[in-house]
């Protein structure tokens, strides 16, 4: 049992490997976090995100691997997506329910701990060494309690055409869970390939995730990253994805936030090499009292680099929504083109967004653009549709569709959109009727 | 005696508190095509807007009867699928909504609201293809955004291809005459003409008498300060164009057509 507010969590169990370099490094986040302790409101990346839910619940940690039924993980499956699936139930590896047949040989698709063992220099030679703990206590605390997560390998000029699947089940009916899932892909010069991060809960128990993903993109390769975030209503969930982008690679990152109560998702691509692009494209859509926080910070450290950001949400009842996107041009890093942008569509008189868009440019010679847009509906736009017969709310529906729908564009795999646009007229008023016109 | 389609009696809206139409009277029986006209900010736009339901203007005086039925108890949606169609001054510009998207929604509400079955897919691009082709609209712009980037030209054909598609009893033509070049407003015409019929009445709002060479309207009434000032045939479109509407200024109310 932890609580993460009292002082003595802050002399963490580790990982408890007995993998020497491991070992190391699960001390050091150890010490780290140790040293940073919990981020307050007074911090200024923390500022409109409260933590104290996290800090003050007693989380437990599971050795044991749930027994779950090929029915209870099929339900998450996406439907008409065939992909290689690695499954983890309360963090722990569940093979039965994983399947990792059609991956090209060369490839190595594994548990991130059986990969310690199997593929140790490997591991070795990228674990911890992108995820920046300099001032992320969470990052610091998943490296110290480093759970299982996957590992992903795609040696030099190797395409993995179908995604790879990892769906994280959290299942832990009445005992708060705190997971520390660790996630490592790294693909080689020219190489390319799909992961495709899922979280969600069979239920609606209140536990702690806390991700950390790790991306290395070789020269010229092609990484796309998705993170789904289903989980239950009461879930805490903090999702850091470190990415290090050489030579002309390209990096592209779908977020779609649907469940949780409060969410975190830090994304933080650093542009190594000349002639990167990386784009982070993001949507949310919230209800009740739930609260998203999309935090970017997008470093361009060399020449030539274009990023963009594209994040949108649809905020329903009381719930709340921070972006906050920092683009940071480094002294030598001319020609950057760097585009964000963040539009929040308000369904009610009691959402909340706040949308910090900055700019950090050391560089003279850089084109960077960003625009935030918090608004509602448009009226004239619903008497428009009204004035042709459509309903009030089939009116609201079309145009939170369409609106969301932007998002969904951008995004490649047609069984991930489809899954998405059912959850989307789910929640649309008359989304049914919505769904039928298109 | 015909029952009038619908009959406007001492219609008073405001909007923000200021009043713009000050006890207007009128009536269209089926199959009469009226026309309105008159100077800028005389409250024709506002008449259309009230005809169609935007809440915005609140009518504080009067009542508007729609085949017997009260037209004012209506929500915009069910008026248009009781057969009023605005063809807006402005047509709004819908991103992300796709103008098929648009038109089956609009359609299948109509249908639904008469008891009706849904249109089948291919009947809809049927239809499409048919009503494109009276105002010469282009194709390609279903497969856009409801009037995204459209121009002016083409928003006021979508507007009466939409009228075309969606056949209404009412038909509201908020200026669709301004704004189009000398060919589109024939062709625009020659639409709105070949919907004519004697169930389908048209109130005809422009601010030239140019529209009317082409659409010959029953009736023509001259809208000053929120109230009909003048009533009388096409003969008094013509002597407006020549006089200018200082002339109706100045003039008396005359009693409705
Ligand atoms: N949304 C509005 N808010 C405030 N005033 C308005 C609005 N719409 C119209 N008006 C005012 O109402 C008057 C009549 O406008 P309108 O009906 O558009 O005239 P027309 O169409 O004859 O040019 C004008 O004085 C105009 O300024
Ligand atoms: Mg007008």
């Amino acid at each position: 049992m932890i609580r993460l507010s009292d002082e003595a969590a802050l002399q963490l169990t580790l990982n408890g490997t007995a993998t020497e370099w491991l070992r190391a490094i699960c001390e050091q986040g150890a010490a780290k976090f140790a040293e940073l302790g919990l981020p307050s409101r007074r911090h200024e990346e923390w500022r409109l995100t409260s933590i104290k839910q996290i800090a003050e619940t007693d989380f437990s940690f599971s050795d044991e691997l749930p027994a779950l039924s090929p029915k209870d993980v099929a339900r998450f499956d996406i439907p008409g997506m065939a992909a290689s699936r690695l499954v983890f139930i309360n963090g722990r590896y569940a093979p039965d329910h994983s399947s990792l047949q059609s991956l090209p040989a060369g490839v190595t698709v594994l548990p991130l701990m059986e990969a310690v063992s199997s593929h140790g220099d490997l591991v070795q030679q990228h674990l911890a060494k992108h995820a920046d703990m300099t001032d992320e206590a969470f990052t610091a605390l998943n490296t110290a309690m480093l759970g299982d997560g996957v590992f992903v390998h795609v040696p030099d000029g190797m395409t993995v055409e179908q995604p790879i699947h990892v769906v994280n089940i959290t299942t832990c009916a009445g005992e708060p869970l705190m997971t520390n899932p660790r996630n490592l892909i790294v693909a080689g010069d020219k190489a390319k390939v799909t992961v495709i991060e899922d979280y969600v809960c069979p239920d609606d128990d209140v536990y702690f995730t806390n991700a950390v993903t790790e991306v290395v993109v070789g020269k010229e390769a092609n990484v796309t990253h998705y993170l789904l975030e289903r989980e239950s209503r009461k879930a805490f969930n903090i999702a850091t994805l470190n990415i290090h982008q050489s030579e002309s690679s390209n990096f592209t990152s779908h977020s779609v936030m649907l469940g949780g109560a409060s969410v975190r998702n830090n994304i933080v691509p650093v542009l190594d090499g000349e002639h990167c692009f990386s784009t982070l494209n993001g949507l949310y859509l919230t209800s009740d009292k739930q609260h998203v926080d999309n935090h970017m910070r997008v470093f361009h450290n060399m020449p030539n680099c274009d990023s963009r950001q594209y994040y949108r949400g649809v905020l329903d009842d009381k719930s709340t929504a921070v972006f906050s996107g920092r683009i940071i041009v480094a002294r030598d890093a001319q020609k950057t083109d760097a585009v964000q942008s963040n539009a929040n569509l308000l369904l009610t008189d009691t959402a909340r967004a706040n949308t910090h868009p900055q700019l950090e440019i050391y560089a003279d010679d850089v084109k960077c653009t960003h625009g935030a847009t918090i608004g509602e509906l448009d009226d004239n736009a619903i008497f428009y549709l009204r004035a042709r017969g459509i309903s009030e709310a089939a009116a609201r529906g079309m145009l939170i569709h369409a609106f969301a729908a932007e998002s969904l564009e951008r995004m490649d795999i047609e069984p991930i959109v489809e899954l998405l646009e059912a959850e989307l007229y789910k929640r649309l008023p008359e989304g049914k009727m919505v769904q039928a016109t298109l | 005696m015909t029952t009038p389609l619908i009959e406007i009696k001492n219609l008073h809206a405001n909007i923000d508190g200021q009043e713009i139409l000050r006890g207007l009277d009128l009536t269209i029986n089926p199959g009469e095509v009226h026309s309105i006209m008159g100077p800028n900010g005389s409250g024709k736009s506002t008449l259309a807007q009230v005809l169609a339901g935007r809440d915005a203007f609140e009518v504080t005086e009067g009542e508007i009867i729609y085949e017997g039925k009260d037209l004012l108890d209506m929500d915009p949606d069910e008026r248009a699928c009781e057969g009023v169609f605005l063809a807006f001054q402005y047509p709004v510009e819908i991103p992300g909504v796709r103008t098929t998207q648009f038109l089956k929604a609009a359609i299948n509400a109509v249908r639904k609201h008469r008891g009706e079955d849904e249109i089948d897919a291919l009947d809809a691009v049927k239809l499409f293809r048919e009503k494109m082709k009276l105002v010469d609209m282009d194709e390609s712009l279903l497969k856009r955004a409801v009037n995204e980037g459209f121009s002016g030209g083409e928003k006021k054909r979508h507007e009466i291809f939409q009228m075309a598609v969606l056949e209404p009893k009412l038909c509201i033509l908020d200026e669709t005459d301004s704004g189009l070049d000398i060919d589109a407003l024939r062709i625009v015409a020659d639409g709105v003409n070949a919907m004519r019929s004697k169930d389908r009445s048209f109130l005809l709002i422009t601010h030239y008498q140019r529209l009317l060479d082409y659409i010959v309207p029953d009736f023509v009434h001259v809208l000053v300060n929120g109230r009909i000032v003048q009533s009388g045939d096409k003969g008094l479109a013509l002597e407006l164009e020549k006089k200018g509407y200082s002339w109706v200024e100045k003039e008396p109310a005359a009693a409705t057509a």
